[in-house]
């Protein structure tokens, strides 16, 4: 027998599908009541248009294992952060030619202002080069950045810190 | 309209599986579960103050977000054409769960639509009310100018709406809280890259340091109805559910301050523009460029109240 645990750990992002949602860090909580099952997620960013798409591929998945009755929650307390990625997530995304993303920066009172380009300590997830240049703080999608690496001249995405 | 008229042109690619595809079947509608803004308004909290506060902090993001997305295929480079339009979707994001916990808390400010419309009530509060209804400041609606002058917007809004959202996470109403931390984090981001571009066109030619120096001059004068605290925004703060957005002034004041100097330039010696009718944008009297904004913004909805996407 497949715990509905089990099944919702299996469903992947859709937007970076080498990644489950729950090395994501997007999965929160899964409680199984008979064939009833409620399970809670958290968006990573306000505005992430694919959280429509992750609980419907939750309740599909869940409704193929025979759980009749899914619900799907969204709590947006505390804020998803990108320390939540597992360990196997960022091996994942970078196996994907995805730089994972660093420590977030902890705020605690006003956010300091920053006037010079983000430095990040980015490797390039192709060739593995450190000699890598920041295109833009924004990406394809809200949660990476542009990168490109000086070495191998391949440009590529880096999941931002939040 | 007949349930067949929503059959997707892209039903054949789907494989048999069309909870695999993005557009037309397969995604269920929105509900308030999904937004997860549905929680109690806390003792000792006006429920109507809380929801005209929502729709203030919520209007703020939509109209902002919707100029910013008119950027959309125009701006001057294609990073920056992605940057912005990141921008715009974060800032939608917050609007959409702001209008809904305004929503829950006082459905009375919900726009009545025609019965069986399946319109939510984020979008009916978007989409289905005049600019005499809209509680944004008159900053973010003016028409974008150039890039410079949306730089300038972005910074002035930005950085007052960071200081705002870093003390609303203390919020008594757990749902502003929660919509604020997430928020803090996506409009440091925001505030970051308008100072950068400021320093960056200050500093590079004798046209952009023009440019950005116009673009500040045009919109420096909105930049007072920011801080003005109206009676909602004292309640607000009074119950604890709120910002006194004068209480954050000399933050802002010291974050414009440094990325003056970074950039070389003065503060525009300018006069704020003066109120309509003895209100502002916070009143819901707004310049002529809000009915235009609002008629693009709306035009297909309101043709459609009954209609399904």
């Amino acid at each position: 027998m497949t715990t509905a645990l089990e099944v919702a750990r299996r469903v992947v992002d859709p937007e970076l599908p080498m990644l489950t949602l729950d090395d994501l860090g997007v999965l929160r909580e899964v409680v199984e009541d008979g064939a009833a099952v409620r399970v809670t997620i958290t968006p990573t960013y306000t505005g992430c248009p694919a959280l429509a798409m992750m609980r419907d591929d939750l309740v599909h998945a869940l409704h193929d294992h025979g759980y009749a009755e899914v619900r799907v929650a969204v709590a947006l307390d505390p804020p998803w952060s990108s320390d939540w990625i597992t360990e196997r997530g960022r091996r994942a995304l970078a196996d994907h030619g995805i730089s994972p993303p660093g420590p977030a920066r902890r705020v605690d009172g006003p956010v300091v202002l920053d006037l010079a380009p983000t430095r990040r300590a980015v490797r390039c997830p192709r060739c593995g080069s450190s000699a890598t240049e920041l295109t833009s703080e924004f990406g394809s999608t809200a949660c990476k950045a542009l990168y490109r690496c000086t070495a191998c001249l391949e440009p590529f995405d880096h999941v931002k810190e939040i | 309209m007949h349930d067949d008229d929503h059959q997707s042109v892209y039903d054949g690619l789907t494989g048999g599986d069309e909870s695999r595809w993005a557009f037309g079947a397969g995604l269920e509608a929105p509900d308030d579960a999904l937004a997860g803004v549905g929680a109690p308004v806390p003792v000792g909290v006006d429920p109507h103050a809380l929801a005209t506060y929502c729709l203030m902090l919520g209007d703020d993001a939509l109209v902002h977000s919707h100029r910013l997305s008119q950027w959309c295929s125009n701006a001057p480079d294609l990073e920056e054409d992605i940057a912005l339009a990141n921008v715009a979707l974060d800032l939608l994001g917050q609007a959409r769960l702001l209008l809904a916990r305004a929503a829950v808390v006082d459905p009375g400010v919900v726009p009545v639509l025609p019965a069986g419309s399946p319109v939510p009530d984020e979008d009916a509060l978007a989409f289905f009310r005049d600019a005499a209804e809209f509680r944004n400041v008159r900053l973010v609606e003016g028409e974008n100018g150039d890039f410079a002058v949306t730089v300038a917007r972005m910074l002035l809004f930005a950085t007052h709406r960071l200081a705002v959202l870093q003390r609303l996470t203390a919020s008594a109403d757990p749902v502003l809280a929660a919509i604020a931390a997430k928020g803090v984090k996506e409009v440091a981001y925001h505030r970051d890259h308008a100072a950068r571009w400021c320093v960056t066109l200050a500093l590079g030619t004798e046209e952009s340091r023009r440019r950005v120096v116009a673009g500040l001059e045009r919109v420096w004068p909105f930049r007072d109805e920011l801080s003005r605290t109206t009676p909602v925004e004292a309640t607000a703060a009074a119950q604890g559910f709120g910002v006194d957005p004068g209480s954050v002034s000399d933050e802002v004041e010291a974050v414009l301050d440094q990325v003056l100097a970074a950039s070389g330039l003065e503060r525009p010696a300018l006069p704020p523009v003066g109120e309509v009718a003895g209100g502002a944008g916070r009143d819901g009297r707004h310049t002529e460029a809000m009915g235009l904004l609002l008629a693009e913004m709306q035009v297909v909805a309101r043709a459609h109240p009954l209609g399904r996407w």
